[in-house]
């Protein structure tokens, strides 16, 4: 697992998309931050984390996007599916290195509470909440695209799968607000990812919604390991 | 070292391998032998557990490579019909990475710097694998294989695409790699196998279809040998052909002899069949000698390798395609000329 969880951040790196990543995500959050927060003189940063639901959405795939399709385009799998190690520890090693990217993107909102720091209190509670929601969500939204990523050898095709597949995750609040039948409408809520999020930047802690986050985390990564379990018995 | 039993594999309705048995001793050279799409590829696969078969056992160094997949895998070096390269890594980056990748527990810098000398990379060492020529890659992807110092080698057409040059350099570190690891080497090129393994399989349509040593093959296949003789009669006349034919006649295990066309004036050749038991080749020198003949020429035409593969791979497929596909043809005599028309064959089944 180390061994490719290192390879895959130098990859990153070296491929320029690390760069692209931060720089958007750093460049998008501080939008929000100078016109959520700065602007309307509070130092709660709530609503920015609430704007940048739909950027993480859209942002991830392309990190996710090939992670494993490139793999199988390149005939690279083939040393690692034949080395020995399980299949889990690929998985996860590239699981973890898209973590690791997107925590150090989301970090960027400890500058900012220096910038507050200058200003006011920083709310730190608040703070907190919201940016572990943030990294629950994403360790949720990293293993689809990477299981998405599993299904295809075309990069491009894995990044807009993903999106939409994340987009209809999206959906699931207007969609289940429709629907006549309680329980239907019941299970559509509770698998929302959106109010599940949303609930953080208002300052509710929710245990259950972390619980859902990591499951749907294992679940996605377990979908995984089962895509490349699947391909060598095909 | 390495010992498949039944093996069988099946995309869907199409059997790609249908029940392959071998094994491979300890410091051996086996050699895959077989046209293009025969299973190669797919049992090599098979071998290293990138795919699964579809039945049948495989045992690498004892372990089934099914029920400890890890433990199996780590005992192989693997090269695919295609290094699984990361183009986007340095040479020495990519190797760091399959040497943490395979756990080796060696001495990093001795172990790599071994490696990267026995397949002479070093000087590329520092280059991304992207700006490498074929051939670097290819040998990029032999030091991946060598990694850990796995007890059995699994090369996958190992020098395909390769100048001769290279060619010729990549066999002599493979045959340098056969003394001390078990090697399984793929190939459709005749001399390449003949040059380096110490066994052959030839594998067609998924089977089987040959197994043992070149000469071994070439004596299953042909049962009868044959062999060119030239000899100089005493009288330099058509009467010496007749008795030179009657002469080896009379050897034990000779089935046939003919005479052939005069080669010098008054000297003949004879093709000769044996059993493919006896060994004739002292008792003509002796009778020559007798007879006071001289022997001009012996030669063996056993069957060359390429010879025994075009008759195994031919054999059914191509020989038998050729005999369905030409036309029937019905000779006619009209007018006093010879009139040829092809019989439909389906003609008189409609009716």
């Amino acid at each position: 697992m180390g061994a490719i969880y290192r390879r895959e951040m130098g990859a990153f790196f070296t491929s320029g998309l690390a760069y692209v990543f931060l720089s958007v995500f750093s460049l998008i959050s501080g939008i929000f931050f100078f016109f959520n927060v700065i602007g309307s003189g509070t130092s709660n940063m709530s609503s920015m984390f609430g704007s940048m639901f739909i950027i993480v959405l859209f942002l991830i795939p392309i990190l996710t996007m090939k992670l494993m399709s490139e793999e199988k385009k390149n005939r690279t799998d083939q040393g690692l599916l034949t080395a020995p190690i399980g299949l889990w520890s690929i998985v996860l090693g590239k699981y973890f290195a898209a973590l690791t990217l997107f925590i150090i993107a989301e970090s960027v909102v400890f500058i900012y509470t220096l910038i507050i720091a200058v200003y006011g209190e920083v709310m730190w509670a608040s703070l907190l909440g919201n940016y572990f929601a943030m990294l629950f969500l994403g360790s949720a939204f990293i293993a689809v695209g990477i299981f998405v990523s599993s299904l295809t050898e075309n990069q491009m095709a894995s990044a807009v799968a993903s999106m939409l597949a994340l987009f209809v995750l999206y959906l699931f609040d207007s969609l289940a607000s429709n629907i006549e039948n309680e329980y239907i409408q019941k299970a559509m809520l509770s698998l929302s990812f959106y109010s599940r999020y949303i609930e953080f930047t208002s300052g509710v802690f929710n245990l259950s919604s972390i619980v859902f986050f990591i499951s749907t985390a294992f679940l996605f990564n377990f979908f995984t390991v089962r895509v490349l379990d699947k391909r060598r018995w095909g | 070292m390495i010992e498949v039993t039944n093996l069988v594999k099946n995309y869907g309705d199409k059997k790609a391998v249908k029940g392959i048995s071998f094994t491979v001793e300890k410091g051996e050279i086996l050699g895959f032998l077989g046209p293009n799409g025969a299973g190669k590829s797919t049992t090599m696969n098979m071998l290293t557990g990138y795919i699964s078969s579809t039945s049948g056992h495989i045992k690498i160094n004892g372990v089934d490579i099914l029920e400890d997949p890890i433990k199996a895998k780590s005992n192989i070096g693997y090269l695919p019909e295609i290094p699984p390269l990361y183009v986007d890594m340095t040479v020495d980056g990519y190797l760091n990475f399959m040497f943490d990748l395979k756990k080796c527990k060696l001495s990093r810098k001795k172990h790599l710097e071994e490696i990267c000398s026995l397949c002479k990379i070093s000087q590329v060492k520092g280059r991304l694998i992207r700006n490498l020529s074929k051939g670097y890659k290819q040998r990029v992807g032999l030091a991946q294989a060598l990694i850990n110092n796995p007890p059995v080698l699994i090369l996958d057409e190992p020098t395909v695409g390769l100048d001769p040059n290279q060619i010729i350099e990549i066999r002599t570190l493979i045959k340098k790699l056969g003394k001390n690891h078990t090697v399984i080497l793929s190939s459709h090129i005749l001399p390449e196998i003949q040059a380096v393994c110490d066994r052959i399989i030839i594998i067609n349509k998924g089977v089987v279809a040959a197994h043992g040593t070149a000469d071994e093959i070439a004596r299953n296949i042909t049962n009868q040998h044959k062999m060119t003789l030239r000899i100089e009669g005493s009288t330099h006349t058509k009467d010496d052909k007749q008795v030179i034919v009657d002469a080896i006649k009379s050897i034990d295990g000779v089935k046939y002899v003919r005479a052939d066309m005069e080669r010098e004036k008054g000297i003949y050749d004879y093709d000769v069949e044996t059993d493919g038991q006896t060994d004739i080749r002292r008792a003509i020198n002796n009778i020559c000698k007798e007879k006071g003949w001289n022997i001009l020429m012996m030669q063996l035409s056993d069957l060359t390798l390429e010879d025994i593969f075009l008759k195994i791979t031919m054999d059914d497929s191509f020989v038998n395609n050729a005999e369905k596909k030409s036309p029937k043809i019905e000779l006619d005599v009209k007018d006093g000329e010879l009139i040829a028309s092809e019989i439909e064959e389906n003609k008189g089944g409609e009716k």
